[in-house]
């Protein structure tokens, strides 16, 4: 019964009145794998997770997950996963630790190893000191941390995590990274929903890339990247005058089309290396061009859809709703 | 900001690495909890709201209590020729009042799950189904008595004193709870149905304020015009109002509780499948 794969899923579809959300996703996640879905509002990314967690059946295609068909074994597939929803699945009017308690519970431990598995978590996720206190007192990357405790309560096999630091400030976004790499340390499976690119390149080790409902790339972070680029070289200027001066030189030194920003004195610009968009940078001082400021960014995900559909993401947020947690 | 995050030596941060390993490897998983266990955990988890959130159970309450004071001592004279005479008629029917109000709630409570997202986590667990709709109505049962309660001690204080004694009141409490479990899933199926907490709130309390007025809760139905004395008497608020009175002075009729029982026993073959299927269908 034991396969290789911890999701097989083939030609999954679901829709919503007129809406396509799922439009025929095919996934195949190794066991112990961090796999990243990556994609904007609306792509389907919450959908796909819904139904892989048994929370919504499929309208067409089919899904296994642990070697268990998600619509026919689906009590199987509970018992083995955990979802830690785009809401984040915490109880407001309880404290930090009855929530824990109350998961405890639901999961079949008696009260008093509820409260000791409580406690242990608490302690681990840094939440000891506000274990009293009733949630909806807690900060955005405290409820974060809190919902993630609650999935792992019973270590699952398999655990869902759909945009699991939206919202979040950068400290609590770490914490939450460091949760997830030590999870997948000890061997479970994870399936990370995200917007981020660099989300998914710091933490997963396949990602795949959805838009309107449909898989639209997959492979490694660096076979990702290398589709796009390295990245793009943002340049601001002391003299909005000399933008065009910098505009051509960029364009001759990187061979590439340089685009210029709603701010009249900034410019970016696609490089395929770093080691020529610093000597791209060197030149424009040489030219006496005063540079304010200049960066190298990693492809955003927009350059990432960009390049891979010809198109920018839209926003039309269908089902993966923006979530201030 | 918060007490879990003041900034960390980075030792202290190895150290929490380790605690976040060793949190990580829960032991063997337990066994999967029994549908009573695991009813019982949504029963706690009611009780603790009540702990943490009274200002429900307060609301709830205080339509009545107000309506007691203002009935019996600004009307009671007129109605009933004395307040104490009054207080007698209406008592029983504040109780039932009271503790229907607070029916509203549960279908509040499950409505703010399912728009907060943690019915998700719930509908995620390997757990029986209906268990956190089960667990939370039976947790809500305390909510009720806690309202029957403040309302007979009310009473007692302002001279009320029921001819049954407290074996009387107690069994007139009961059946209200009875029948408030029965009540109490038609609003859990709109709390599933509509959009917002307070969507439900408002609703419920529309639905509940002309069965409450509508029926012997106040005045005798036989001062009533024939057309509404009709509609009170066919109101099941009626029918619970009377067995109530009945069980308060100590002659109950067999036929009277039994007619609550039977149309309580209506409202959850109906009611309780209806939301089960509304909350499992739910995406």
């Amino acid at each position: 019964m034991s396969t290789a794969l911890a999701i097989e899923a083939t030609g999954l579809a679901k829709r919503f009145g007129d809406t396509r959300a799922v439009d025929g996703v095919d996934l195949a996640v190794a066991r112990g794998a961090v796999y990243g879905v990556l994609g904007p509002n609306g792509a389907g990314k919450t959908t796909t997770i819904r139904i892989l967690a048994t929370l919504l059946r499929p309208d067409g295609g089919s899904a296994r997950v642990l070697g268990h068909d998600v619509v026919a074994e689906a009590d199987a597939v509970r018992g083995r996963v955990s979802l830690t929803g785009q809401l984040a699945s915490v109880d407001d009017e309880l404290t930090g630790r009855e929530n824990l308690i109350l998961l405890g519970r639901l999961l079949g431990y008696r009260t008093a190893q509820a409260k000791a598995r409580a406690d242990d978590l608490l302690d681990a996720f840094g939440l000891a000191n506000a274990a009293g206190r009733l949630v909806k007192s807690y900060s955005g990357g405290m409820r974060r941390r809190l919902d993630v405790a609650g999935s792992i309560v019973v270590t699952p096999e398999l655990l869902f995590l759909d945009e699991p630091t939206t919202g979040l400030d950068p400290r609590s976004r770490n914490q939450v990274w460091e949760i997830v790499r030590a999870l997948a340390a000890q061997g479970t499976t994870v399936l990370l929903c995200t917007q981020y690119l660099d989300e998914a390149d710091q933490l997963a080790d396949r990602i795949a890339v959805i838009d309107h409902g449909k898989a639209i790339a997959e492979g490694t972070p660096a076979q990702l990247k290398t589709s796009v680029g390295q990245g793009t070289l943002h340049v601001r200027l002391l003299d909005p005058a000399l933008r065009d001066d910098a505009r051509q030189l960029l364009a001759r030194a990187l061979d590439a089309e340089v685009a210029l920003e709603a701010d009249p004195t900034a410019l970016s610009v696609p490089v395929a290396d770093a080691e020529r968009a610093s000597e791209a940078v060197a030149e424009l001082a040489r030219a006496g061009l005063g540079l304010a400021s200049f960066s190298l960014a990693q492809p955003s995900l927009d350059e990432v859809f960009l390049a891979l559909t010809g198109h920018p993401p839209d926003d039309e947020a269908e089902d993966d709703e923006e979530v201030a947690a | 900001m918060s007490t879990g995050e003041t900034t960390r030596q980075p030792e202290a941060q190895r150290d929490d690495v380790v605690a976040l390993n060793d949190a990580l490897l829960a032991g063997p998983r337990p066994p999967r909890p029994s549908a009573f266990a695991a009813t019982a955990a949504f029963g706690w988890r009611g009780m603790l709201k009540i702990k943490h959130v009274p200002e429900q159970l307060i609301d709830a309450t205080i339509t009545p209590v107000l309506f007691l004071l203002m009935f019996t001592y600004l009307f009671g004279g007129a109605v009933a020729g004395s307040t104490s005479d009054y207080l007698e008629y209406l008592l029983p029917g504040v109780l039932a009042q009271s503790v229907l109000f607070t029916c509203v709630y549960s279908g509040v409570s499950l409505n703010t799950d399912v728009t907060k997202g943690i019915v998700d986590r719930f509908r995620s667990l390997p757990i029986w189904r209906p268990a956190p709709l089960v667990g939370a109505v039976l947790g809500d049962g305390v909510r009720y008595v806690l309202a029957a309660v403040v309302v007979v001690l009310l009473g007692l204080v302002m001279g009320f004193r029921p001819e049954a004694g407290v074996p009387g009141t107690v069994a007139a409490i009961a059946l209200v709870v009875v029948f408030a479990f029965g009540l109490s899933w038609v609003f859990t199926a709109i709390g599933m149905v509509l959009r917002s907490p307070n969507a439900v709130l408002n609703t419920g309390f529309m639905a509940l304020f002309p069965l409450i007025f509508l029926s012997n809760v106040f005045v005798e139905p036989s001062t009533l015009p024939g057309w509404l004395e009709a509609f009170v008497d066919v109101n099941p608020v009626s029918h619970l109002v009377t067995a109530v009175r009945d069980l308060m002075q100590g002659d109950a009729a067999a036929g009277r509780i039994a007619l609550v029982l039977g149309e309580a026993a209506a409202l959850v073959a109906i009611f309780a499948p209806l939301t089960v299927r509304l909350y499992r269908g739910k995406s």
